[in-house]
């Protein structure tokens, strides 16, 4: 029993780092623009974030510094992308490629360093309850956090006229365009803020799911949270939802070791990937899903007449 | 300050963008090293005359520049298919991984037949690897990046197991790698003295095969249209999936394939070290050669001297060797930077207005 | 920059716009020179030119779309500065767009609202579509989404957000090209109530009748420039033509038809949609002979894309036996195969179907022909540039030669060349999706004389177009298409625009057993 709540526990964590960097993303693609530079942005705020609370021994200071990071590099990225009309892909994959070969390269005296463990902040009354006290309610605040972000995306995108025209942005920048919105200034704004998101969810990381610095140890969570905006079909709660999922997925690797499977390491480590690979296929197999709820304009250059 | 678009994309731009992206990011890096308190015309000079200085220094040039451009013209067809195949690197370790199961196989009795049997090997691996991500967007629309990328750790992984596991060298106190493979499975070497193998001139044979096949086939024709204007290729009657599977097997073959020659070359054996990034590397020399057969063949000396510099750059300055990835991304931004310049042009100033009476340029 | 308080309709008082010495250049194009411009209130005013004038331009500097390198512009006497389409909507300037402003998976009111600036919510927004579409008698749900919506409705869209806004001067750019006769009628009876209440309307078009039929006023461009101002009621088709291209449109030679057999004959055809967007075809049945033009008329949305990609080949789903080639069912083979029949296409989209930009114009050749390609797939680089070069020569294609690439060419020149490219395969019959649209009217009439020689040669034409007038000009007989069905076929002699337009919402009677020819 014990053993299943604290499975359940550390689900809620693996999920948060998803679920805040795709979410994030999420708001990039409701305005058509695609960001494949999510690992690059994920490590360098890791980076970022552990070398502020090396030095400051402020964790708050430590997310602040991850959302920084990973709203300049988006910046960069949106200025590229937008203004001068790059391609989306291979940019995002540039921005990967540069954070990867950044944050190896500025994390290099950092390797040896450890971080105190976090406190988790355990809900009074509800975190004694059985079971369900331990397995959810006894969480670093992130998780709290990441739910309230997605309830807060889903009212902002559904119920208010901004996130109308973010929405319409996505849908068809040119007639945005031609009845007077800043598209460009729109889009930048979403990818600045989808920087910044998925600069938290990569602090988080290295400052409360491991609390250590390890060259490219975001392992591929970045592009994950690139395919859950897809299986999620860009709707928040659902990109919760399977966020969970997966970070449901890679502890299960932990926990059937723990149990003593006799499975080799090696083909427990794959699960997460096999089963992003899986729940693409899925999703994807009927294009009629995608294509009503995918942004249309994901991918396409927008160049202003005038 | 305005962008305008040409009328006629720039052909000059075309050539010299790949330069002015090369001298913005050296600027760059002379101020990192400024930065970091590191002599700058040191640092030139590790990174741009030491690879180049001696024949040795080339032969090692050329040797890290194979497997690198190999891949890179595999990329080269994908990309212009519009088929954005991340996963090279995935398909370079299963390439290795065939390969040097197949090497393992030889003992002191083995004919020189095992070294095309190798490099067969590590072709069928990449291509088999590729068309996982081939299959499952034919079929399922699955989208490729996403799938081939999911592959390289997968990938990783699966080779991982294999020299921890059945394949780890029970002489080798107990260290995650097999045996060293046996002298006849040497990829044969282009002259004594020097590491450069044939892998060389199967790269070289590739840039020739790849320029024909764009420019004077109706196959490569038909490839290029189909990653450029699918409406046009529907149209035309080419058929969108061979164009898919094409692209994701000549691109995972060719990964193979410098997977292959690296394991049963330079290293000798399988190890968990065998990923090097090369897949990774390969997609920014790609697009820094232009997608172009022989720009590729720059591009992929370039970055060479890059990876060299990065390794020189930690002896000699006691820098780490990540700095090669930092320089190798900001090549690529820069470089999708300056393209720009070749679809549009800088305007400092607002247009003049015109005088109701004047034409204008027509 | 306050709205007037001069009361409307009275003419001697300031006009409602006044445009002087408005010039906008492009790179390599002057789309505006010194154009002057006054709309009275109340006055319905026609902007005509053909396709290239200038009017898209102007439009979009009055609705502050585009900046203009120079002139002023004034409402109300007073001058005004209009930088973006939130200031013009709030001096009174609203705009109807040719290619909609809409919002595909936004329902009708969330589109609607997206148009207005004021800070009203959406159950406003809905409670006054439903006032204003009732006083205009307009039918409109403004909670469905756009894309369950016909073409039609969607204009209704765009209409209504227009009026929304209270408009003083409204701004309607090429409104009809997606209408049947009937609701085009519909339309003219909004705009006079309208112009009744005040509000001034800037009509463009390229229909000479329309004008004529609708408008008080008139201001012709011509490349740019204005070349005459008239009121369209005093003047006919022919003076109206000579103000906007110079010369009265050009006759063209009727021919004597010989028919010889069936090239073409579609049986029966059903095909089920291949997106949700799309529409089922339900027994189409048409043939087309040897030596003769048939016409397939319609606004677009009925059907005709899904029929033309099931005649070239894009689409292979159809029986095989209900689209038969010269006695060979082809309703599963692939273009290239029913190229080597004789069935030619050339289609609506040019730029990224008919041609691909970015290659050259020789390149572009090997869409559809495979002349230079020899044994083994090996190109003939040097036959591929003659070729190329011959056909440039032959169908005067102005361009920077065989090497210039597709998207450098105009609108017409492309079209002349990819025309040229499937006559001078010397087709058995050649299908053609709106051969002239967005070409300016000296190509239009070059390109409908190749195709009426073709059809003297012994080829077989096909003819899909949403220009009734083309249609009247070329064909022998039409058909019209309307929801996914076809009608029976209507001898030239027969047709005219009120039958045409009842067709096209479906009101044929039934055609007679099958069999019988047209």
């Amino acid at each position: 029993m014990d053993s299943m709540a604290l499975l359940l526990a550390s689900t809620l964590s693996a999920g948060t780092v998803l679920a805040i960097a795709s979410l994030g993303l999420l708001i990039n693609e409701k305005s058509g623009i695609v960001n494949l530079g999510a690992e690059g942005m994920m490590l360098c705020a890791a980076i970022a974030g552990f070398a502020t609370v090396i030095h400051t021994g402020n964790t708050w200071l430590g997310f602040a510094a991850g959302m920084a990071a990973g709203a300049c590099l988006a910046a960069i990225f949106g200025v590229l992308v937008i203004w001068l009309g790059t391609n989306q892909y291979a940019t995002g994959l540039a921005l990967t490629l540069f954070g990867a070969g950044f944050s190896a390269f500025a994390g290099i005296r950092y390797v040896q360093e450890k971080l105190p463990e976090q406190t988790l902040y355990p809900i009074p009354v509800l975190a004694d309850l059985q079971f369900i006290g331990p397995a959810l309610f006894r969480q670093h605040p992130m998780v709290y956090i990441a739910m309230a972000l997605t309830a807060g995306l889903v009212w902002f995108l559904y119920r208010t006229r901004a996130g109308l025209v973010l929405r319409s942005v996505g849908e068809s920048p040119e007639s945005a365009h031609a009845l007077g919105y800043p598209v460009r200034r729109i889009r930048l704004a979403a990818v600045v803020a989808g920087g910044a998101l998925c600069g938290l969810a990569g602090a988080y990381v290295s400052l409360v799911y491991t609390p250590l610095w390890v060259e490219g140890m975001i392992a591929g969570k970045g592009w994950i949270a690139l395919a859950l905006t897809t299986f999620a079909t860009w709707r928040p709660a659902r990109v919760l939802l399977g966020a969970y999922l997966f970070g449901g997925v890679t502890m299960l690797q932990f926990h059937l070791q723990g149990l003593g499977v006799n499975v080799p390491t090696q083909l427990l480590s794959m699960l997460p990937y096999l089963a992003t690979i899986v729940v693409l296929v899925l999703i994807s197999r009927n294009p009629l899903w995608i294509r009503v709820n995918m942004p249309t304009s994901i991918g396409k250059p927008f160049h202003p007449g005038a | 300050m305005k962008l305008e678009m040409r009328p006629q994309p720039s052909s000059f731009w075309a050539y010299a963008s790949p330069v002015l992206a090369l001298l913005v990011t050296v600027a760059i890096g002379i101020g990192l090293f400024m930065a970091l308190g590191k002599d700058p015309v040191k640092g030139l000079q590790v990174f741009f005359w030491e690879p180049i200085k001696s024949p040795y220094a080339l032969g090692e040039l050329l040797v890290k520049a194979t497997p690198l451009l190999i891949i890179a013209l595999g990329l080269a067809v994908c990309f212009r298919s519009n088929v954005w195949n991340i996963g090279a690197e995935g398909q370079f370790v299963i390439g290795a991984l065939a390969a040097g199961g197949v090497a393992l196989l030889a003992d002191k009795t083995t004919g020189p037949w095992i070294v095309p049997a190798i490099l067969a090997a590590g072709v069928g691996g990449g291509m088999a690897w590729a068309g996982i991500t081939a299959l499952l967007r034919d079929r399922f629309n699955a989208n490729e990046i996403l799938v081939s990328l999911m592959l390289v750790y997968v990938a990783d992984l699966i080779l991982n197991f294999m020299v921890f596991g059945p394949w780890k060298d029970p002489a080798g106190y107990n260290f995650p790698q097999t045996r060293t493979f046996d002298a006849v499975t040497q990829i044969p070497r282009l002259m004594p003295g020097s590491r450069v193998t044939i892998g060389i001139v199967l790269a070289l044979a590739g840039v020739g095969a790849l320029w024909l096949y764009l420019y004077r086939t109706y196959a490569g024709f038909a490839q290029e249209v189909s990653g450029v204007a699918p409406a046009a290729s529907r149209y035309a009657g080419f058929s969108s999936r061979r164009a898919l599977w094409v692209a994701l097997l000549v691109s995972g073959g060719a990964a193979g394939l410098a997977g292959a020659l690296e394991v049963a070359g330079p290293i000798g054996q399988l190890t968990p070290y065998v990923p090097a990034g090369y897949g990774f590397a390969a997609i920014i020399v790609a697009f820094v050669g232009r997608l172009h057969p022989v720009g590729v063949v720059f591009s992929a000396i370039l970055m060479s001297m890059f990876y060299i510099g990065g390794e020189l750059a930690q002896s000699r300055l006691g820098l780490p060797k990540s700095i090669t990835g930092v320089f190798q991304g900001l090549l690529l931004f820069n470089l999708l930077a300056c393209d720009t310049l070749i679809a549009y042009r800088f305007r400092l100033f607002e247009s003049k207005p015109l005088s109701p009476s004047s034409q204008g340029a027509r | 920059m306050t709205a007037s308080s001069t009361p409307s309709g009275h003419s001697a008082a300031a006009p409602r716009l006044q445009l002087s010495g408005i010039s906008k250049s492009y790179p390599g194009v002057v789309a505006n020179s010194g154009i002057a411009l006054r709309v009275q209130p109340g006055q319905i005013h026609a902007v005509l030119g053909e396709n290239g004038a200038g009017k898209s331009t102007l439009m979009k500097i009055i609705y502050g779309a585009v900046k203009p390198d120079a002139g002023s512009m004034a409402m109300d006497g007073q001058p005004v500065a209009v930088r973006n389409p939130q200031e013009a909507r709030a001096l009174g300037i609203s705009m109807v767009f040719q290619h909609f402003s809409l919002f595909d998976t936004l329902s009708v009111a969330e589109n609607v609202w997206l148009g207005l600036d004021k800070r009203l919510n959406l159950a406003e927004v809905s409670r006054r579509i439903v006032e204003t579409t009732r006083a205009y008698g307009l039918q409109l749900d403004p909670a469905r989404p756009v894309h369950t919506l016909s073409v039609g409705e969607r204009q209704r869209v765009e209409i209504v957000r227009a009026l929304m806004t209270n408009p003083r001067l409204l701004i309607l750019d090429e409104p009809t090209s997606v209408l049947t006769p009937q609701a085009v009628e519909n339309l003219f009876v909004t705009l006079r109530t309208l112009s009744q209440q005040g509000c001034s309307i800037l009509y463009i078009s390229h229909k000479l009748h329309e004008i004529r039929a609708l408008c008080t006023a008139c201001t012709v461009l011509r490349a740019g420039k204005v070349s005459g101002a008239c009121d369209p009621r005093a003047e006919t088709n022919a003076s109206l033509s000579r103000l906007m291209i110079g010369a009265e449109p050009p006759a063209l030679v009727r021919r004597v038809v010989k028919t010889g057999d069936i090239v073409l004959e579609v049986k029966q055809l059903d095909l089920a949609r291949e997106d949700q967007f799309g529409v089922d075809l339900s027994q189409v049945a048409l043939q087309v002979r040897a030596g003769e033009v048939v016409g397939i008329a319609g606004v677009s949305g009925n059907g005709q894309r899904e029929l033309l990609y099931a005649l070239s080949g894009e689409d292979t789903r159809a029986a095989s036996g209900s689209i038969v080639v010269k006695g060979q069912g082809v309703g599963h083979m692939s273009p290239a195969r029913r190229r080597r029949l004789g069935l030619h296409f050339v289609p609506e989209e040019r730029l990224g179907r008919g041609a691909v930009p970015s290659l050259s114009l020789a390149r572009n050749l090997l869409l559809t022909r495979k002349d230079s390609v020899g044994a083994g797939g090996w190109l003939s680089i040097g036959r591929l540039q003659a070729q190329a070069r011959q056909t440039i020569e032959r169908y005067q294609v102005r361009c920077g030669g065989p090497q210039a690439v597709a998207k450098s060419l105009s609108g017409g020149n492309l079209q002349k060349f990819i025309m040229g490219r499937e006559i001078d395969a010397g087709p058995a019959l050649l299908i053609v999706s709106q051969p002239t649209w967005g070409v300016d009217v000296g190509a239009a009439s070059q390109i409908r004389g190749e195709l009426l020689k073709l059809a003297g040669a012994g080829c077989a034409v096909l003819v899909v177009s949403e220009e009734l007038d083309e249609l009247f000009e070329i064909c022998d007989r039409l058909h019209v298409m309307a929801k996914g069905q076809l009608s029976p076929s209507l001898p030239r002699a027969d047709a005219t625009v009120e039958k045409v337009g009842l067709w096209m919402s479906g009101l044929w009677a039934p055609a007679p057993a099958a069999g019988s020819a047209a």
